[in-house]
């Protein structure tokens, strides 16, 4: 019976750093959070128990109206990043013959670990003004004085879709990596033209990678910073950049509190719906990844 | 291969878009590197020809990257930030990996889905949430017992927590995929040999997982020096890389130097992300 | 207690219980020094639980386990000298061979000249005295194999379990690996436990067999006694190949009888002198193929002894297989028989000829049904 005190021993030594980690840094800091947002600040120094933070946020079109830009462009950004990552992913999985194969798929996984600054930095320096496009297209005749391409929604998605799109190549190719080929082959055998076998085959085998792709890339969009912010402008319009005002600029820790809480509700609730329409969860995908 | 039946224009049109994807890809990242070489003051078109004044000259305007002293700090704070995140992450990793593939307690793929989420969580609100309660703990000991906690307050301990906080998963993910690969048979052929516990751990079993460890100890390396929304809200005086090179580019506007930074940190990340590749894949053959 | 230094291995009563299943079902044994022993049962059997519990990886439920007569029980498995050769051999993959061997030294705390004198001469005995700075993947799926042995050899062992390690092995392999094994144990001359569930292994190379079902001992014995007098049905089937039928008695005293299969055939059967047989039993009867004899043309008029069963049939179809050729009779009674043949190359049975089998009631092996299982 030693063995087992000594097993029960080890278990609670292995559990303890789990469970400081989610409980000190996970756990508990949300519930510092909600409990911050519902208190209201009545004077100077003096708060108490509301959900004036709430109502706040509601009664201020220009908060939820950003809420909701931001949320819409996060799904626009994941719907682009997952049609034109399909065929790259598709591309390098089955297509590509063995060497390139691994080429390409290195070509990905290095940039991944870029930092967002560094890729805003630049398209800024494509993009501007004085850029290089600019520049090129006047160089060339096609224009005649400078185009700004930055500050526009267009510029914004790109920009995120180019931040993200390898978070959804990089778990398709190795969803479509694990796929047996002969399948896509009885698929064409059996009398299936090249939509159908997309469509019937394919795309069903890839779903937990397309899905666990897509919330990674939800998220990383909705709760970007930097990207919206040096494409789009100081008027970008971007939640987090609300969430940044309240809490460094206006010193409002309280409501940044609450629209971080937003925030938080808003998207998990997108993604609670997007499980439920695809039928998959959350643990047979991004735990799976 | 698989396309061998369709004709093929199409499949010369793929190519051409996988080609187009590349090109895309490559883009900014060869534009923010290449202007770092530019003989110019500003990091623009036309080509002023080649230099590598941006990286070593140790006079203004043309201050390079090694002689600017924020720039440098900024790289030093970091640095051990990542080291500290990193090294925690692989430890608690490693722990979590045993936890959830030899351990057997009630709530366990409950648990499991708990420790995947912080990666899905907004770092924003990773930040703001670590601010709140740290500062929440640290005035409420300064006003009950007239305690100052400097470490609660923004700072690196904070933004070594806060990166930590979903950095873990990813050394969790890593380390449990090649734990749950490990054939348990080989413990019991080390202790039937005569080794004790400790010794199967430190000859065996570690010894298998230290591929896994090293690779996801430089992928949580690279997360925490690129971070930035996470950090942002936790930082004191101690400003890393990423948030001095923002304050740069959004007081000063962008120079050159900031060209040569990129460069920099493009190269070390990607060799060290080809390092973390080739340590994993290497191993798994066998 | 006193020490019993005949045997290397006792094992008394020895029982084990998972929840409500129970693996292992009060089993008790003695292995002579020196000896091959071999455990075999189909999958499932129990076997696998018994030779944990002896090298230590589970705590028996009851009965008591000795090593040159004395208890291990609770004696954890890193101080048993028990050394196992696990089933895909569990060789340690980010070590080299001479590593791999030396690893049990270093833990039990030799000094450097001696791990190495001690490698090199293990490796000269197994035959592979170049290998040691070899990587594991280096190695042919044989040499692995001796390795594996090789790595608990050098600790002088009491006792050497092997959990069907040939398993992972191609047949042609398998087969030079069955006689290598042999010979590696009268090398090594120590107590060798052999866990197979394929019948052809543990028949080559054991001295004695133990014939495993459903977490009980069926029959321990030479090879040449499970084969040739098998104690239960389970043995019967499971030891070799035989022609089953099951019948009733239709007339038996103590030295044999006849019985009626279900289809109708008569056999003649002899008791075996384990359990005694009575009119209107069930039965099953067993009858090897080697002991059939096909009579073809002329001779299938001839006469056959007063104890022999003989049948009419019809060549359903040839097994060629070399010398283990056999060929497939419908007998009268509409049922499938095989008979082993000896296929020449000319003048050969062919199907849909009429042929006779014969055999001696005392190759009718018969047992009665205690129980419908």
């Amino acid at each position: 019976m030693q063995q087992k005190d000594i097993k029960r021993l080890t278990m609670l030594l292995l559990f303890a750093p789990f469970a400081l980690w989610i409980l000190l840094l996970i756990l508990l800091p949300h519930i510092g959070m909600v409990i911050l947002s519902l208190r209201e600040k009545v004077a100077p120094r003096v708060y108490e128990f509301g959900f004036g933070n709430y109502i706040d946020f509601a009664m201020e079109p220009i908060y939820w109206n950003t809420l909701l830009r931001t949320g819409s462009m996060a799904l626009l950004v994941t719907a682009l990043a997952l049609l034109i990552g399909f065929p790259i992913a598709y591309y390098i999985a089955k297509v590509a013959g063995f060497r390139t194969r691994g080429a390409l798929f290195l070509l990905c996984l290095i940039p991944l670990w870029v930092s967002d600054l560094i890729r805003a930095f630049g398209w800024i320096l494509l993009l501007r003004e004085t850029g290089v496009i600019s520049t090129f297209l006047q160089w060339s005749g096609a224009i005649d004085g400078p185009i700004e391409f930055l500050y526009n929604d267009a510029t914004v998605v790109v920009g995120l879709v180019y931040t993200v799109i390898l978070f959804m190549i990089v778990p398709l190719v190795s969803t479509l990596d694990g796929m047996d080929n002969s399948m896509i082959e009885a698929g064409y055998n059996l009398g299936g033209n090249g939509f159908t076998v997309l469509r019937r085959i394919i795309v069903p085998y890839a779903m937990p990678g397309i899905v666990s792709g897509c919330i990674v890339v939800f998220m990383l969009t909705a709760g970007s910073y930097l990207t919206p912010i040096l494409l789009g402008g100081k008027n970008s319009s971007w939640f987090t950049e609300q969430i940044y005002d309240q809490f460094i600029t206006r010193f409002n820790w309280e409501s940044g509190a609450a629209f971080g809480f937003l925030l938080l509700a808003f998207t998990s609730l997108v993604i609670w719906l997007g499980l439920k329409l695809s039928g998959q969860t959350l643990a047979n995908t991004v735990a799976k990844s | 291969m698989l396309l061998q039946s369709n004709p093929s224009p199409f499949l010369w049109g793929y190519r051409i878009y996988v080609a187009a994807f590349f090109i895309f890809l490559a883009a900014p990242l060869v534009a923010a590197g290449a202007f770092a070489f530019n003989d110019s003051l500003f990091p623009a078109l036309p080509w002023q020809g080649f230099t590598l004044d941006w990286f070593f000259n140790d006079t203004e305007p043309k201050l390079g990257m090694f002689h600017d002293r924020r720039l440098l700090r900024g790289m030093y704070y970091s640095f051990v930030i990542a080291c500290f995140v990193a090294s925690l992450s692989v430890l608690v990793g490693t722990t979590n990996a045993f936890l959830f593939v030899r351990g057997d307690f009630p709530g366990k793929n409950a648990l499991y889905i708990v420790m995947v989420i912080p990666l899905v969580i907004p770092g924003v609100i990773l930040g703001i949430s670590i601010l709140v309660l740290a500062s929440d703990t640290a005035n409420y000991f300064e006003n009950s017992f007239d305690l100052e906690l400097e470490f609660l307050r923004p700072g690196i301990f904070l933004v070594v927590l806060g990166q930590f906080s979903f950095i873990t998963t990813i050394t969790s993910l890593v380390i449990t995929a090649r734990l749950k690969k490990f054939d348990d048979s080989m413990e019991e052929a080390a202790l039937n040999l005569g080794a004790s516990r400790a010794r199967v751990l430190r000859t065996i079993t570690l010894p298998f997982l230290r591929p896994a460890m090293i690779a996801s100890g430089i992928v949580a390396f690279l997360v925490s020096f690129e971070n930035f929304n996470t950090t942002l809200f936790l930082v004191g005086s101690e400003a890393p890389l990423t948030i001095t090179m923002y304050d740069r580019m959004a007081k000063v506007g962008s120079t050159p130097v900031l060209n040569a930074v990129s460069f920099f940190l493009m190269v070390g990340s990607g060799l060290l992300a080809l390092v973390s590749i080739f340590i994993q894949r290497d191993k798994s053959v066998r | 207690m006193t020490p019993n230094p005949t045997f290397d291995l006792e094992c008394n009563n020895i029982a084990k219980s998972f929840g409500k299943v129970r693996a292992v079902n009060d089993v008790s044994f003695t292995i002579p020094s020196g000896s091959f022993f071999s455990i075999l049962g189909p999958s499932g059997c129990g076997k696998t639980t018994l030779m944990r519990m002896i090298a230590g990886f589970e705590e028996p439920t009851g009965g008591d386990i000795k090593i040159k007569g004395k208890s291990v029980l609770g004696t954890p498995p890193n101080k048993r000298n028990v050394k196992m050769v696990f089933q895909h051999l569990a060789l340690f993959p980010m070590m080299n061979v001479y590593e791999n061997i030396a690893y049990g030294l270093r833990c039990s705390g030799h000094d450097k000249d001696e791990i190495k004198r001690k490698v090199h001469d293990v490796l000269e005995r197994i035959a592979l005295p170049d290998v040691a700075d070899r990587e594991i993947h280096q190695l042919s799926g044989g040499q692995k194999q001796r390795i594996a042995i090789a790595r608990c050899m050098v600790l002088d062992p009491d006792v050497l379990l092997l959990d069907e390690p040939l398993g992972a092995l191609d047949l042609k392999l398998r087969e030079a690996m069955k006689i290598e094994l042999k010979l590696l144990q009268h090398q090594f001359n120590t107590t060798f436990i052999y866990i197979t569930h394929d019948q052809s292994e543990a028949l080559v190379m054991s001295d004695h067999v133990a014939v495993m079902n459903k977490g009980d001992f069926e029959q321990i014995g030479t090879p040449q006694e499970l084969y040739h007098r098998p104690n239960t049905a389970f043995v019967a089937g499971f030891v070799g190949d035989s022609n089953r039928w099951t019948g009733r008695v239709k007339s038996g005293d103590a030295t044999g009888g006849m019985a009626e299969t279900d289809q109708g055939l008569p056999i003649k059967f002899t008791a075996n002198g384990q359990s005694q047989i009575s009119e209107g039993e069930t039965v099953d009867i067993f009858v090897r193929p080697e002991f059939i004899r096909t009579l073809r043309g002329a001779d299938r008029q001839s006469p056959v002894e007063p104890h022999e069963t003989s049948i009419d049939g019809v060549v359903d179809s040839l097994l060629f297989n070399g010398a283990n050729s056999r060929v497939l009779v419908r007998g009268s009674t509409g049922q499938l028989i095989e008979a082993d043949v000896t296929l020449t190359g000319s003048g050969d049975l062919t199907p849909g000829e009429d042929v006779r089998l014969a055999w001696s009631s005392e190759q009718a092996t018969c047992f009665a049904r205690h129980e419908a299982s």
